[in-house]
């Protein structure tokens, strides 16, 4: 059954160079319970998409397209009504706990918080909520740091505590928008890991944004690759490792360091540098880089071409490109 | 007590014994002697020589400082040369005009200054906002005591609302005097005011665009509901200091509002005091001025614990 469809979500920001296309025509779908990733180098639109869907664009920045929650357009929803849906049934990460957090307020309340706004809880029965969150998030003696401030978490702890606010009312789609860059290596791996358990537990779908292939390959079904503000590709998770069709993923994988390579072998990386928003031309936003590129390229986007039931690559050249990975 | 209030404390005692030594060294090395400005130029030398031991002039400087120090200390200011009334007295009669007037025109600036900001705020760049803002420019723009004219026409001359200046004195009931103190208030609290709106609003702004901000509002809370509970008490820290500058201003400010209304309160009563040179009134003045200055500072550092629980377990 399905629970997001995208259909065509366009975010053009106002820069001082002129309105700059973030996102283009981006559509896609997702089941109950399925789980996807996104993965893009930064200002490839991965963010800009989740936040047009959710209403929080920052200011000079406008959506349009579709993006239907539970059979409703969230894009067309008034403020009200999206902030019903906003924090209750879809939770969301965002990529920095140190600075996601209310300061001044302590972390059991802004759990709370959202407890008594989508389900009238009253101030005590919310707080022992509270802390029962705090405590499946993995906090530890969750009912005596109820009333602690932020500034006395580590960063991985605040993160805990925002994955508990995303929780609280038991959402069907859990967002989590770099939920692990701004963290160590070791605690990205809990953090991963609470993530993913709690998904599974409840049942949760999951948009899961991030630059680090790895993370991707190890917690999502499906995948989603985004650049230039446009999907150059999707497919289940193991199609897109196991044969990264477009130019663009190809380089993607082509750059990853891996072990066992030897001394003295270069890393490959994919020459040039990411386009100026307001610099992408209206063909394939990866031509001005791609090493198969030819003149109608810059045409137009390209359409999706199929590669397999569950895997398709926006690239007029994929023949060329398949041939040659 | 926390440390950081601690530590505060040490720093306003420390302060106020600098400004006491910067203000008796100030006034003592001034030419003149107190002794010969009571008795007139023509007096003969050896009755100034006499009022000169009977007021102490004669003794060291250390020796009259700490006497200055405890009489403080003890509730005895002294007596005014020029009015040989006690100094304690001359001073609680002008602050029982100038502390309400002071307390007034901030009461004033701060309604004012947070509903503007917060108003243009939460417009922003439309057209309230801008506005708003100009208002304020041209509310900086305006020396007060030209605006205290205005409003004396305006509102005495012209609509007889309330009286030009002077003041009936509390024995006539708290309205009739808070009625006359209204005017020199406004006119004290419009610059002010103006210059704070722009720091309330800037200060929202800052914080509107912080990622917690997001936060609140990925749970579920509308742009307003994220305001008013998540953005304004972060904003306040800046607006808290200032409107503490801004209080310790207005105790001195006071001196040019209440000559053109005619007012005695301690600005007056400093201005007269220098005019007649009567150097031990002008101690004692400015030295409850740097206290109010110093104090003030001692309650916004407070009041930032109030509001930030992060200060309150501060490390050394």
């Amino acid at each position: 059954m399905t629970l997001l469809e995208v259909d065509d979500l366009s975010v053009v920001l106002s820069t001082a160079r002129g309105p700059a296309k973030a996102v283009r025509k981006v559509s896609f779908a997702l089941a109950r319970g399925e789980t996807l990733g996104v993965v893009g180098e930064s200002g490839s639109g991965k963010s800009m998409t989740v936040l047009a869907m959710l209403g929080l664009l920052p200011e000079g920045a406008r959506a349009a397209g579709q993006a239907r929650f539970e059979g409703r357009d969230l894009l067309s929803l008034d403020e009200a009504e999206l902030c019903r849906v906003r924090g209750d049934r879809i939770g969301v990460v965002f990529q920095e706990p140190m600075t996601a957090l209310n300061p001044l307020h302590s972390v059991g309340r802004q759990v709370a918080e959202t407890l008594m706004l989508h389900r009238g809880m009253s101030a005590g029965a919310s707080r022992r909520e509270a802390i029962r969150l705090l405590d499946r998030v993995g906090i530890p003696q969750a009912a005596r740091r109820v009333d602690a401030y932020p500034h006395q978490f580590s960063g991985g702890q605040r993160q805990r505590v925002t994955i508990a606010i995303a929780l609280a009312c038991g959402p069907d789609l859990l967002i989590a928008d770099e939920p692990t860059t701004a963290l160590d290596v070791t605690i990205q791996r809990q953090i991963l890991d609470l993530i993913a358990g709690l998904v599974e537990e409840d049942k949760m779908a999951l948009i899961l944004i991030s630059h680090d292939l790895g993370v991707i390959a190890e917690n999502v079904g499906r995948t989603l690759v985004m650049y230039g503000g446009a999907l150059v590709e999707e497919g289940s998770t193991s199609e897109v490792f196991a044969r990264p069709s477009h130019p663009y993923t190809q380089g993607l994988f082509r750059a990853r360091p891996r072990l066992g390579a030897g001394r003295g072998t270069r890393l490959s990386t994919i020459k040039g540098a990411v386009p100026e928003l307001a610099d992408i031309p209206p063909g394939c936003p990866f031509a001005g880089r791609c090493p198969l590129s030819i003149p109608a390229c810059d045409a137009a986007l390209p359409a999706s071409v199929p590669i397999s039931a569950s895997h398709a690559a926006r690239c007029i050249r994929l023949d060329v490109a398949l041939g040659s990975a | 007590m926390s440390l950081f209030l601690l530590r505060r404390m040490v720093a306003f005692l420390a302060t106020l014994a600098g400004a006491s030594f910067v203000i008796f060294v100030v006034l003592d090395i001034l030419p003149g002697n107190a002794a010969l400005t009571i008795l007139g130029p023509d007096a003969p030398q050896s009755a100034v020589a006499a009022l000169s031991h009977k007021l102490g002039l004669d003794q060291p400087a250390p020796t009259r400082y700490f006497n200055w120090i405890f009489g403080l200390l003890s509730g005895d200011l002294g007596v005014s040369y020029a009015y040989d009334t006690p100094v304690a007295q001359l001073i609680l009669g002008g602050l029982s005009v100038s502390l309400p007037l002071a307390v007034m025109a901030m009461a004033l600036t701060t309604l004012i200054a947070l509903s503007l900001g917060i108003f243009a705020a939460a417009r922003h760049n439309t057209l309230l906002d801008t506005g708003v803002m100009t208002l304020s420019q041209l509310g900086i723009a305006i020396p007060n005591f030209w605006l205290a004219i205005l409003l004396i026409l305006l509102f005495a001359v012209h609509l007889h609302w309330f009286s030009a200046g002077g003041f009936p004195g509390w024995g006539e009931g708290p309205l009739l005097a808070l009625r006359a103190l209204f005017l020199p208030a406004v006119a004290l609290a419009m610059v002010q005011a103006a210059i704070l709106a722009r720091v309330t609003r800037s200060s929202i702004l800052e914080v509107m665009r912080e990622d917690f901000v997001r936060t609140a509002r990925a749970k579920g809370l509308t742009w307003r509901a994220a305001l008013w509970r998540h953005v304004l008490r972060n904003a306040m820290i800046p607006v808290v200091t200032i409107i503490g500058l801004q209080f310790g201003n207005l105790i001195a400010g006071t001196v040019v509002i209440e000559n053109v209304f005619y007012l005695p309160g301690l600005g007056r009563l400093i201005f007269q005091a220098i005019n007649n040179r009567d150097l031990i009134v002008v101690r004692d003045c400015v030295m409850l001025l740097a206290g109010f200055v110093v104090a003030m500072n001692f309650v916004i550092d407070i009041a930032y614990v109030a509001i930030d629980p992060r200060l309150k377990a501060q490390a050394p």
